[in-house]
């Protein structure tokens, strides 16, 4: 272990003034993390790392882009043709935004099987939900930034959405638009935004690992850390194990960005703007899919625009909603399938969101949205009253030291099969 | 393995018969698939195709189209000498000016210049070609669902006459791949429609490839150097990442 004080006499006059040293000791290199981590616990850092990677890139591209209506998509070409490695700048920043996403949303399932939004992690789920909402702000502003086609009709569609306030949607449409279509003003403060809310959600993020650092990270068998025993050195114990993650991750976004840089965009997009010409379909991008079919499922402008946008805010009560008191969906029989249950339904909402709303992906949609608001609504708080838990282990390290965590899980579970010991005490 | 292939050819077979019956009905044709020398992860052009192709887009498409993002310069990169480019680039003239009595004048294209549109604006194009808008070529091939396929398949697909029973509007032509089957633009290419000075047989499906492999060139210049690259950095991650794979499992191993 490093000491918290350095030797070294301008370390110390250093860290006597502004404690570097120790506040790195304490959260990066003692920070004592569950020993029983999985690999869906990589997802967080590699969050943060893609973060770190879109601003990087995206100065590197504000540099050579130019927010005109006239001269956007040109600007582009001309990164994309001129700019040294700027092709690499903006396909790492385009592609960058799917991986962003994917890991992120792989980080969100995390939490909700591992139950991390449970007391006492109310807080740090809400910064969560709140770095999501911004992630998507950003994103949507972001694509509409190449003034490509499906740029602009992405913009005009979402933006319109607006409209479907009751009384003041049309002013606040045109008050977002800053004229009446989408147009030159619209992509100036789009541009500025877009700029702006990495850095929100930098300080968002810090928000989020505050919270984190206070009560800990959650684990795989989702109780609390009681001892020294159940705990190991962040370093270097995760930082090789996120590195290693990290590995992996570079090499699927690279793959993206060098072999298959515009297979998730539009192609579309390749053709400047044109506010005289629909194209057939209007698709936002992948990661968008789920909510574009919620919107686009209830037959009512305004409730559809609701809808959407209690997919996303209803997260936030979601640890209240969950009336079970046992974190790990590893001892909860019933939620477990629910949570399986759940997943196929934001895939199958994607599904839908990807195709043209008639014949069967009318129904399919609805049926899918239906469940996806039942799942938090009814299943979930149900599920939490009439399910009986497995046993759960006393701590992390006699869990882990009967021969790493699928022998505990199993361990656990056999030990359950008679009487499911109600969840109390453990979980506080 | 004999019968695997068999039932593919049966299944292509099928599926080609299949893409028949669509047209007669007037739905769009799927585009069929090419081997390009550009795809997959050691892709490159073949100048000398690349060259043919510009030749034809030269001599039949550039009539129409503009290729507005290829500046003269560009040339140097399929293979042409500096001297070459700049031959090439004073067969054009372009506008320039203001000079010192505010005058704007026309002078030759340097190798700085873009490549002159063959419009003023979109106004004039439409006008010249019965209304229809001829599209800028030089991000076709990303512009387009099916890519260099798909452009190969348009400059191939065209016929003569429309199918029996199928209405086509003033001054459209029949093309099994483009959407609604009906096009504005007059089959471009046929047999000899450019002559090749270095023996490449002059048909229509040469003519096809050749201008295509160019647009897509054209629509992505940087593809050679990201695949090159992409091999080297893919590798170099790949070994890293094992490597780190290794670091984690032993300074894991300490832990009981």
């Amino acid at each position: 272990m490093t000491t918290p004080v350095p030797q070294n006499r301008v370390a110390q006059w250093i860290e006597y003034r502004l404690p570097v040293f120790s506040w790195t000791n304490k959260h990066l290199i003692d920070y004592p993390a569950p020993r029983n981590l999985n690999y869906w616990w990589n997802f967080g850092s590699l969050a943060g790392f893609m973060l770190v990677l879109q601003i990087v890139t995206g100065v590197v591209l504000a540099m050579h882009y130019t927010p005109h209506a006239d001269h956007a998509f040109d600007s582009v070409e001309h990164i994309m043709r001129d700019v040294e490695w700027g092709w690499l700048m903006r396909y790492l920043h385009a592609n960058g935004a799917s991986m962003f996403f994917a890991v992120v949303y792989i980080h969100l399932f995390r939490g909700l099987y591992y139950g991390s939004y449970k007391s006492p992690r109310e807080i740090l789920w809400w910064m969560g939900v709140i770095i999501l909402l911004l992630m998507m702000a950003s994103a949507f502003m972001g694509y509409v930034l190449p003034w490509g086609q499906m740029s602009f009709w992405a913009a005009t569609v979402i933006t319109n959405m607006t409209s479907a306030i009751p009384w003041i949607g049309e002013t606040v449409v045109t008050w977002l638009w800053g004229g009446f279509s989408v147009d030159h003003p619209t992509l100036v403060r789009f541009y500025a935004l877009h700029y702006l809310l990495p850095f929100v959600i930098f300080a968002v993020v810090f928000i989020h690992l505050w919270a984190l650092h206070h009560r800990k990270s959650n684990n795989p068998l989702g109780i609390d850390i009681k001892s020294d025993k159940d705990t190991i050195p962040f370093h270097p114990y995760y930082t090789v194990k996120d590195m290693f993650g990290l590995g992996v991750m570079m090499f699927i976004l690279l793959l993206f960005t060098f072999y298959m840089p515009n297979v998730l965009g539009e192609v579309i997009n390749y053709e400047k703007a044109n506010p005289l010409q629909t194209p057939a379909h209007i698709v936002p991008e992948w990661y968008f899919l789920p909510f574009y079919a919620i919107l686009r499922a209830i037959p009512d402008k305004l409730g559809g625009v609701v809808a959407m946008a209690a997919s996303i805010l209803i997260l936030f009560i979601l640890p209240w909603l969950d009336t079970s008191r046992v974190r790990s969906a590893r001892f909860r029989p019933i939620y477990k399938w629910a949570f399986w249950v759940f997943v196929v339904d934001c895939i199958a909402l994607g599904w839908v969101g990807a195709n043209t709303p008639e014949g069967n992906f009318i129904w399919i949609g609805q049926v899918t949205t239906g469940y996806y608001f039942a799942h938090f609504l009814i299943v979930v708080p149900l599920i939490g009253k009439f399910e009986r838990p497995t046993k759960v282990p006393e701590s992390i390290h006699q869990a882990v030291l009967k021969g790493g965590e699928g022998a505990g899980e199993a361990a656990a579970a056999g030990a359950a099969g008679a009487a499911a010991a109600p969840a109390s005490g453990e979980q506080s | 393995m004999r019968r695997a292939l068999l039932a593919g050819l049966v299944i292509g077979a099928l599926a080609l018969s299949g893409g028949q019956a669509a047209h007669a009905a007037g739905e769009t044709a799927d585009v069929p698939d090419q081997d390009w020398q550009h795809e997959g992860v050691f892709g490159s052009f073949d100048r000398g195709e690349l060259q043919r192709g510009f030749q034809v887009f030269q001599e039949v498409c550039s009539a129409c189209h503009s290729l507005q993002y290829i500046a003269f310069r560009n040339l140097v990169e399929i293979g042409f000498t500096a001297d070459e480019a700049k031959a090439i680039a004073a067969e054009y003239e372009v506008e320039d000016g203001p000079d010192d009595e505010g005058e704007m004048f026309d002078r030759t294209a340097r190798l700085s210049d873009y490549w002159p549109s063959p419009f003023a604006n979109d106004n004039e194009a439409r006008y010249a070609n019965g209304g229809a808008l001829p599209p800028d070529l030089s991000l076709i091939t990303k512009a387009r669902e099916g890519g260099a396929d798909y452009i190969y398949a348009l400059m191939t697909g065209y016929e003569e006459e429309a199918p029996e029973g199928m209405e086509m509007a003033d001054g459209m032509n029949f093309n099994h791949f483009f959407p609604g089957q009906q096009i504005a633009m007059v089959a471009p290419l046929y047999d000899e429609a450019v002559e090749y000075v270095d023996g490449t047989p002059m048909t229509l499906e040469q003519h096809a490839r050749d201008v295509t492999a160019f647009l897509s060139w054209a629509a992505e210049p940087e593809l050679e150097e990201r695949k090159e690259t992409g091999l080297k950095v893919l590798i170099f991650v790949f070994v890293l990442t094992a490597v780190l794979f290794v670091i984690y499992r032993r300074v894991w191993a300490r832990l009981h």
